[in-house]
């Protein structure tokens, strides 16, 4: 009874291991000298695999690479810490943008994330007219420019969700937000939403205007509470002048903002916020 | 002799196991869209046919009819041809590195290729002898090779023709696979019995 069993496992067991060995046998015998310049690469890369640098993933990236057919930073996850490293393993040294202070290069290896420019939610925006279709924002969009009132607002239909492979974008009541602690900054929202309302934003940046809309501030106080309404307190607030209007939307320069938060304080429509 | 020339050749035409027995479509589709791969995928095809047919052969007869295992079949052929495609692969990756590059995928997919299964099982089936295995692996594979080819060239032509949008892609290659499988339909009863 129990040889009965035994054999085939012993069969079985004994090819598994008969063809193991001639394949690892083969394996060394033509063994294929591969750039090791690729695999220290790879090992560098973040590994999320999203395909936002144009290439199939990380493996193809590192080998594109090491051909020299992509640049170092073509990483949009990894950021300069990754570029940096790159370059170190391909012996081009650091030549890109001279020297950096330490303080900017701490800054630029935090990465960026992207953030939805878009505070109206279906409390605080008023609707165009109820959408009822495919749940897609280019389909709603295509509809008279989506079903919020604001025609520069977040659409809501989750097109970002669904093209974050990091699973880093959320709608609640029909607006889409960034959870900053999985975005990795690849890019791949921004690119979906047919609002163009995502932007990558650097990581410190703390305080961000939260609305798109370049109509005048009457138009936006009708369809919307918490859009920029073109006050310009917050520009006169602010003591470093990081502060600018930009037809008629209030647009914070991360590079100059000291995040002291005056400008929350002011604005009158709670469209500047401190995330 | 005889029966080894018809063994070939049904196995080319009668019985073409893409276009007749619709075995090895996956690789069928994906790999015919440019003639160089198409060539490539068909050495590799045709050899990974021959082996398998032959030592899946010895497996049977020396392991598993001895001992009475035949409801093993399945699983150690499957074994033999993974490790047959293994073998392939790494070899091919010595050998011709641009021609492992352009079957990518479609090279570990063999091993999961219904045909190459197909045609151990039937060696079984038929109670082929060594050799007639060995023909009938060979003729199989070259029948893939032919339909890999003809269909390869036909796709080719497809992308520059003028196609309705919704057939553009895989809608189209599939018509036209259905009509190549059509036209070698036309070998049934080649060798009447």
């Amino acid at each position: 009874m129990s040889v009965e069993m035994l054999i085939p496992i012993a069969i079985i067991g004994g090819l598994g291991l008969f063809f193991g060995v001639g394949l690892s046998f083969a394996s060394k015998k033509f063994e294929v000298q591969v750039d090791e310049r690729i695999k220290l690469i790879r090992e560098t890369l973040p590994g999320a695999n999203c395909a936002a640098c144009g290439y199939t993933g990380c493996d193809a990236f590192a080998e594109a690479v090491a051909e020299g057919k992509a640049k170092a930073d073509g990483c949009p996850v990894g950021g300069a810490g990754v570029a940096r490293e790159i370059r170190k393993i391909m012996g081009t040294g650091t030549e890109e943008g001279g020297s950096p202070g330490e303080k900017d290069r701490k800054k630029e290896e935090e990465g960026q994330t992207a953030r939805v420019l878009c505070g109206g939610t279906y409390d605080t925006c008023k609707a165009k007219y109820k959408y009822e279709g495919i749940e897609d924002c280019d389909a709603a969009t295509a509809l008279y420019g989506g079903p919020s009132a604001c025609n520069y607002g977040c659409v809501g239909l989750g097109t970002c969700v669904r093209a974050c492979p990091f699973g880093g974008i959320v709608v609640e009541n029909g607006l889409a937000r960034v959870l900053e602690s999985k975005c990795k900054g690849c890019g791949l929202c921004v690119k979906a939403c047919p609002k163009n309302i995502i932007k990558l934003v650097p990581r410190y940046s703390k305080h961000t205007v939260l609305c798109s809309s370049h109509d005048r501030g009457l138009v936006v106080r009708q369809l919307c509470d918490v859009g920029c309404i073109a006050c310009l307190r917050c520009v006169r607030i602010c003591t470093v002048g990081a502060i600018s209007m930009d037809d008629q939307l209030a647009v914070v320069n991360p590079q100059l903002c000291m995040n002291c938060g005056e400008c929350v304080k002011v604005c009158p429509t709670s469209t500047i916020k401190q995330l | 002799m005889r029966e080894m020339i018809i063994i070939i050749i049904s196995a080319i035409l009668v019985e073409n196991f893409v276009l007749t027995k619709f075995l090895g479509i996956c690789p069928f589709l994906g790999v015919s869209n440019n003639m160089s791969s198409a060539i490539g995928m068909s050495g590799a095809v045709i050899f990974v046919m021959t082996i398998a047919s032959g030592v899946t052969w010895l497996v049977n007869e020396y392991l598993l009819v001895r001992f009475r295992l035949e409801y093993l079949q399945t699983i150690a052929f499957i074994l033999v041809i993974a490790a047959l495609v293994q073998f392939v692969e790494i070899v091919l990756r010595k050998i011709s590195p641009p021609l492992y590059k352009s079957l990518g995928i479609y090279l570990p997919l063999i091993t999961t290729n219904c045909a190459v299964l197909g045609v151990s099982l039937l060696n079984i089936e038929r109670e082929y002898t060594f050799a007639k295995s060995l023909v009938f692996g060979c003729g199989a594979g070259i029948g893939f090779s032919l339909a890999l080819l003809l269909f390869s060239s036909i796709r080719e032509k497809l992308e520059t023709c003028d196609i309705p949008k919704a057939l553009r892609g895989l809608p189209i290659t599939l018509i036209a696979a259905g009509l190549v499988s059509m036209a070698f339909f036309g070998f049934q009863g080649l060798f009447a019995k």
